[in-house]
């Protein structure tokens, strides 16, 4: 087994006392920034994306780098589970689900065994999609390196349209937010051509809009607006947590075993395709309480119900690195400002990755492993702490986040102009909101955007403009295919359920 | 905020600021705009078939294209919603704007002060911010001048170390930094 070789070399690249002393910060800063409104996995590593820059130029470092980062990535898919529960408020979006029985738990007295059960079903899911992404990626990436530009097109056309498809906003709305950001990505200047695009005379607009600067404003001035709004007032139980009833919780626990599996194969699928983290939850939630013997008692604080979300959310979450690491594609915005940091490193994602930056590759992986089992622990201990700094309250917690946000924005380019940027993103973001205009595709499309718009070009330019390029052979056909399916997914499904009927 | 705004105040006002099929609608309006825009100018700088394959604006133009078309149905879709007299939605109550503004406006001239405004010159961020955070303790959070003073001086001073000195991150600074020396 090639894999089992390579990643035991991994875990010799992620073993130094630096990176395990990395991983123990970055797990705190992500449970603090999950627990915290305003501040989000996707924000929370973008702001701090810019901290690394420095460290990113050595191999060593670039290793260091992804694994501080995506520890805060995975301390936030734990931290967002302890406000659910012992709040109500979930501090995530993929945590929402979670409050559904965590909530009810806490309120008689079990948010000890409620949160034991999220920590570690969390763990559990996050587990079962590193073993994947360890034996799936590679195959991948070899099975990618076949690809050429109209094949890596299709996949970014499939990305997008299964937005459409999947996602329960409007469908035209989930189209005019990712074409906003397409638009925003092709502003500047056009590498190949070498003309200016959209910039009105402007010079500040001539390197383009970052997508930093817009992933901080949407999701963290945007939800600081929205938690204003609701007139945010922190009232919870207390998070204690004693050793005893971790040890009971964890011997009921695999009695579940079945909602675990099913959460954490939908937690993958979702993550793998860009569904998310947050339809992910939802879904293991409602396929739980159809088929669990328990279904009944869901929403009045069982604890399979807590289990359900909480495996399926941080399987998809850990799962959308896959497509991030093999393909150049992330599945949700926090990859998305992880593939961001690679790129500054000076790496370049795709199939290639896992020839050229072995170390790089089975080193993330690695640690994937090893971060999940410091989080589990350190979250166990720390709940009691991240309870207290919930009760801070919010005239004080609200102005601190903004300044973070706009130092994280500053940061980026050292540009006032990026902090003006990042308000008006902040507005957009409440707006959008507000009318279910989703911003995960608009993220990712400033993201993919030049880089869909290259792969199209270079089809273009070989296939002497004729779209037939995009189902010239069996590959790039049934991909492009799919990608139309899920495009017309909606009205489709409607027309088969009517004519069943 | 208008006089008569004030004189509600305090008490939770629900009375909607705005439907949410008027800010629906807007909004849409607003894409469309952008669209058109995008397209427009596209078009400028060439959206055809090149003599070395496609032009600059081709992959934009179709963009804008787009926008436009689903900003079209959004509109169509928003006008049909419920208007307010038919018992619709309500995009944001006056109380809630009203909180929203209390935050957005301190924010807007916080990063106005650190930067600056055309020829005035700023204060940078950490001078900013311990006016920032103070004027929200005492005017939304009501705390006594101790508490404020040492939550507003030190978390910028904790960021200044963080910064400047542990990451060697340089952020904006003022006059005051200067004086100091620690420019």
């Amino acid at each position: 087994m090639e894999e089992i070789s390579s990643l035991m070399h991994g875990f010799a690249v992620a073993l130094t006392p630096m990176n395990i002393g990395l991983m123990m910060i970055g797990i705190l800063l992500g449970v603090l920034i999950g627990v915290l409104p305003g501040l989000g996995g996707a924000n929370g590593v973008a702001i701090l994306l810019p901290l690394t820059f420095a460290m990113g130029s050595t191999p060593a470092g670039q290793v260091s780098a992804i694994i501080l980062l995506s520890c805060i990535y995975w301390g936030a898919l734990f931290g967002g589970a302890i406000t659910s529960i012992l709040f109500n408020i979930p501090g995530e979006p993929w945590s929402v689900a979670t409050t559904f029985d965590g909530y009810p738990m806490s309120q008689k007295g079990k948010a000890g065994e409620a949160l034991t059960a999220a920590f570690t079903s969390s763990f559990v899911g996050a587990f079962i999609a590193v073993l994947m992404i360890t034996f799936l990626a590679p195959m991948v990436a070899r099975f990618a390196l076949r690809f050429g530009p109209p094949e890596f097109f299709s996949v970014y056309l499939l990305t997008f349209c299964s937005f459409v498809g999947m996602t329960k906003s409007p469908p035209f709305k989930t189209l005019a937010a990712m074409m906003l950001g397409f638009a925003l990505a092709a502003v500047g200047l056009d590498t190949v051509t070498g003309q200016l695009r959209l910039t009105f005379g402007f010079t500040e607009l001539l390197k383009g809009f970052d997508f930093l600067i817009a992933v901080i404003g949407l999701f963290g001035i945007g939800e600081i607006l929205l938690t204003i709004e609701e007139g945010l007032n922190f009232k919870g139980t207390e998070g204690k947590m004693r050793m005893k009833v971790v040890l009971e919780t964890w011997k009921e626990l695999p009695k579940y075993w079945k909602t675990s599996l099913r959460s954490s194969a939908i937690g993958c699928w979702m993550g793998i395709t860009p569904g998310g983290a947050t339809p992910a939850s939802f879904m293991g939630y409602g396929v739980a309480k159809k088929l669990s013997p328990n279904g009944a008692n869901f929403g009045k604080g069982e604890i399979e119900g807590v289990v359900a979300p909480e495996t399926a959310a941080h399987a998809a979450g850990t799962a959308a690195l896959l497509p991030m690491l093999t393909l150049g594609i992330p599945g949700s915005p926090t990859a998305a400002v992880l593939l961001g940091g690679l790129l500054i490193w000076g790496l370049q994602p795709g199939p290639l990755l896992f020839e050229e930056k072995k170390d790089f590759v089975w080193g993330l992986i690695a640690s994937m492993y090893l971060g999940n089992v410091v989080g589990l622990i350190v979250v166990l201990t720390t709940v009691p702490l991240f309870a207290a700094i919930l009760r801070v309250p919010f005239s004080i917690i609200a102005p601190v986040i903004l300044v973070i946000c706009a130092i994280g924005a500053f940061t980026v380019h050292q540009s006032m102009f990026d902090v003006w940027l990042m308000i008006i993103f902040g507005i957009i973001g409440y707006v959008f909101k507000k009318l279910d205009y989703p911003m995960a595709p608009m993220v990712l499309a400033i993201v993919l955007g030049d880089r869909a718009e290259d792969a199209f070009r270079q089809s273009m330019l070989a296939s002497q403009g004729s779209l037939a390029v995009f189902f010239s052979n069996g590959l790039v056909g049934s991909i492009t295919a799919l990608a139309l399916l899920m495009l017309f997914w909606a009205p489709l499904s409607a027309t088969i359920a009517r004519l069943r009927r | 905020m208008s006089e008569h705004d004030k004189e509600s105040g305090g008490a939770a006002d629900d009375t909607p600021a705005a439907s949410y099929r008027t800010i629906d609608a807007v909004t849409a309006v607003v894409i469309f705009a952008i669209g058109a825009v995008v397209a427009w100018d596209s078009y400028r700088i060439g959206a055809k078939w090149g003599s070395d394959g496609p032009e600059a604006g081709y992959f934009p133009f179709y963009i804008g294209l787009i926008l436009c078309i689903s900003s079209i149905v959004n509109f169509i879709n928003a006008l049909r919603e419920k208007s307010f007299a038919e018992g619709g939605e309500s995009f944001v109550s006056k109380s809630s704007l009203r909180m929203v503004f209390s935050v957005m406006i301190p924010t807007i001239i916080y990063v106005a002060a650190i930067g600056g405004v055309g020829p005035v010159p700023g204060v940078g961020i950490y001078v900013a911010s311990v006016i920032f955070i103070a004027v929200f303790m005492l005017w939304l959070g009501k705390y006594g001048w101790g508490k404020t003073l040492g939550v507003s001086i030190g978390v910028p001073v904790f960021f200044f170390l963080m910064f400047e000195i542990w990451f060697k991150v340089p952020l904006p600074k003022g006059p005051l930094e200067a004086m100091l020396g620690l420019d």
